[in-house]
């Protein structure tokens, strides 16, 4: 998605008053990006507490403020300069993390994001954006453009099976409709999980797919609420553990709404079970989040 | 305005009641920075310039400063550190419009001084930014890399004041976690280092005020809870409260000085 970003980033250089600082990170990526913004476009290097800090006092100023790094090195470096520095001011910085989830593979687990967003809703005003699909990008860049506090973007890689069209965005999507068990996926993982999707006899599943959180914000839509009263069988997919996760979230949305479940199933980032290093796929595998996995488990659920 | 001793002491005066009546500690810290608050504040900033307290514990002499200036009262003051104040422990995060930044974790005020001065920079501006922080605070990693950005974007209208006072939560900050001489090691940055005697007021100005065309940082020597008989230079300072004979020698003394 970074090249989207940067699409997304350059067009919205034209304000005067945004700056861009990144961690010494986005080479061969945000070339285009450096050039259109000139000295508005600030590498801190490897310095990623100053970065968060001084993204603040730049905020504070009226500056437009966007940070960059890997994910990791976003959020859980600068966890308190987002936390005191950013937060704690309510201040309009949004921290653009990339590589979520297992998303740098075999670089290791020290570049993986297993629990960003639910660190960062754990921060007052943080609002999280979670794009699912290449196309999410731009208007996740103009939706955290807009707001007024603190922002987590967490981004991935387009995971469309080839020929499918990304819908409209929204904060939640029906990616498809099904008589079947309700399966709620947070992000990218949402497109391979749609080219895995079984076929339960007569039972299709519905699929829904988040990107904006926390619920209080981004609330589940009633079609959604009205479809699990009737079907009672939900499988939450998100690829972080499940503290803090979409999963937590949404058994409190449960409890609070009074929607009770006949079946419930929860895949998530299990961190490093085999104990072994590979690629996103090699990850999610171990986690039970690949294909087959995720098809066993829809099925396991519709039973 | 030009300040007198006189106009010191009385700010000090009430400093001291101000966490004596509220059984505080941290006041070392408060009366080392103090004079140099003063300063900045009533004779150095202008009403464009911005001032960061990145050493968060000496709240109570910003708090106080700012009630010289006629920006917090009297009766507020009474609400230091108890329930329902806006004047906490260390600088809050909303409520007072002259405090933009809550501090208190060592280690932020720098870099926020550094945003806000490259803002500035960036829009062309003639604003100065100034941030006072503790000697121990520069064994954060953070802070020296708020320096390094500093320096690599040569943020010459940013003044760092260094309160070297030598003393720390649980001992000297030679015995702790030395950087002495200080000087010796900032002056291997591209910085305009200054030195003074951080309770002289004259030097304070003559030191402090004059612009450079690089990032200027001012090693401040002072001493820890300046001024208190029996409390000044003492470990006791950083965190106990003053005892009531401190007090009153110290409100004795600082009469016979005005």
């Amino acid at each position: 998605m970074r090249t989207e970003l940067c699409t997304a980033l350059v067009a919205r250089s034209k304000l005067p008053e945004m700056v861009f600082l990144t961690g010494d990170l986005g080479f061969m990526a945000l070339e285009p990006l450096r050039d259109s913004l000139g000295n508005r476009f600030i590498n801190c290097g490897v310095a990623e507490q100053n970065m968060v800090t001084v993204a603040a006092g730049l905020a504070k100023a009226g500056f437009d403020v966007w940070v960059y790094s890997i994910a990791p090195f976003c959020y859980a470096r600068a966890f308190e300069q987002i936390r005191n520095d950013v937060c704690l001011h309510g201040l309009p910085v949004r921290l653009l993390g990339n590589g979520g989830g297992y998303g740098y593979g075999v670089m290791g687990p020290t570049h993986h994001a297993l629990e960003d967003y639910g660190v960062m809703l754990t921060l007052p005003g943080m609002q999280v954006y979670v794009p699912a699909f290449d196309e999410d990008v731009a208007n996740v860049v103009a939706r955290s453009g807009a707001s007024n506090g603190p922002c987590y973007i967490r981004l991935g890689r387009g995971e469309l099976p080839p020929q499918v069209e990304a819908p409209t965005y929204a904060p939640w999507r029906r990616l498809a409709a099904g008589d079947g068990p309700v399966v709620i996926v947070a992000g990218p993982l949402a497109g391979s999980t749609l080219g895995a999707l079984p076929t339960v006899g007569a039972c299709q599943p519905e699929l829904w797919v988040v990107t904006e959180l926390p619920f209080g914000r981004s609330p589940p839509p009633d079609e959604l609420a009205e479809r699990i009263a009737r079907c009672g069988r939900v499988c939450v997919i998100e690829e972080h553990v499940a503290h803090g996760g979409v999963g937590a979230m949404l058994s409190q949305w449960l409890l609070e709404t009074g929607l009770r479940l006949l079946r419930y199933n929860h895949l998530c980032a299990r961190g490093y079970p085999s104990q072994r290093y590979g690629s996103q796929a090699y990850h999610r595998k171990d986690s039970g989040l690949d294909p087959d996995s995720i098809r066993y488990a829809i099925l396991k659920i519709a039973q | 305005m030009r300040l007198s001793t006189a106009d010191i002491n009385i700010a000090k005066r009430q400093l001291l009641t101000m966490h004596y009546r509220s059984r505080v500690g941290h006041l070392g810290g408060n009366l080392s920075a103090l004079d140099a608050m003063m300063v900045l504040h009533h004779e150095l900033m202008g009403a464009r310039d911005r001032f960061i307290l990145s050493k968060g514990h000496s709240a109570g002499a910003y708090y106080v400063t700012l009630w010289s200036l006629g920006l917090i009262s009297e009766l507020e003051l009474t609400t230091f550190h108890k329930d329902d104040t806006r004047l906490s422990g260390h600088p809050p995060a909303q409520g007072i419009p002259q405090i933009l930044f809550s501090t208190g974790s060592l280690g932020h005020g720098l870099s926020l001084a550094a945003g806000l001065a490259l803002a500035a920079q960036l829009r062309g501006g003639q604003q100065r930014i100034f941030c006072l922080t503790s000697d121990g605070e520069w064994q954060e990693g953070s802070t020296l890399e708020a320096l390094v950005f500093v320096c690599h974007h040569g943020l010459s209208n940013l003044t760092i004041l260094v309160d070297h006072n030598g003393l720390q939560g649980f001992g000297s900050t030679a015995e702790v976690a030395t950087m002495d001489p200080l000087s010796d090691k900032l002056s291997g940055f591209d910085v305009d280092l200054r030195r003074c005697d951080g309770h002289d007021l004259q030097a304070l100005r003559d030191t402090v005020a004059p612009l450079s065309n690089r990032p200027v940082v001012v090693i401040m020597d002072t001493r820890k809870g300046h001024g208190v008989p029996d409390f000044e230079g003492r470990m006791e300072s950083h965190y106990l409260p003053l005892t009531e004979s401190q007090y009153q020698a110290a409100m004795a003394r600082l009469s016979e000085d005005s």
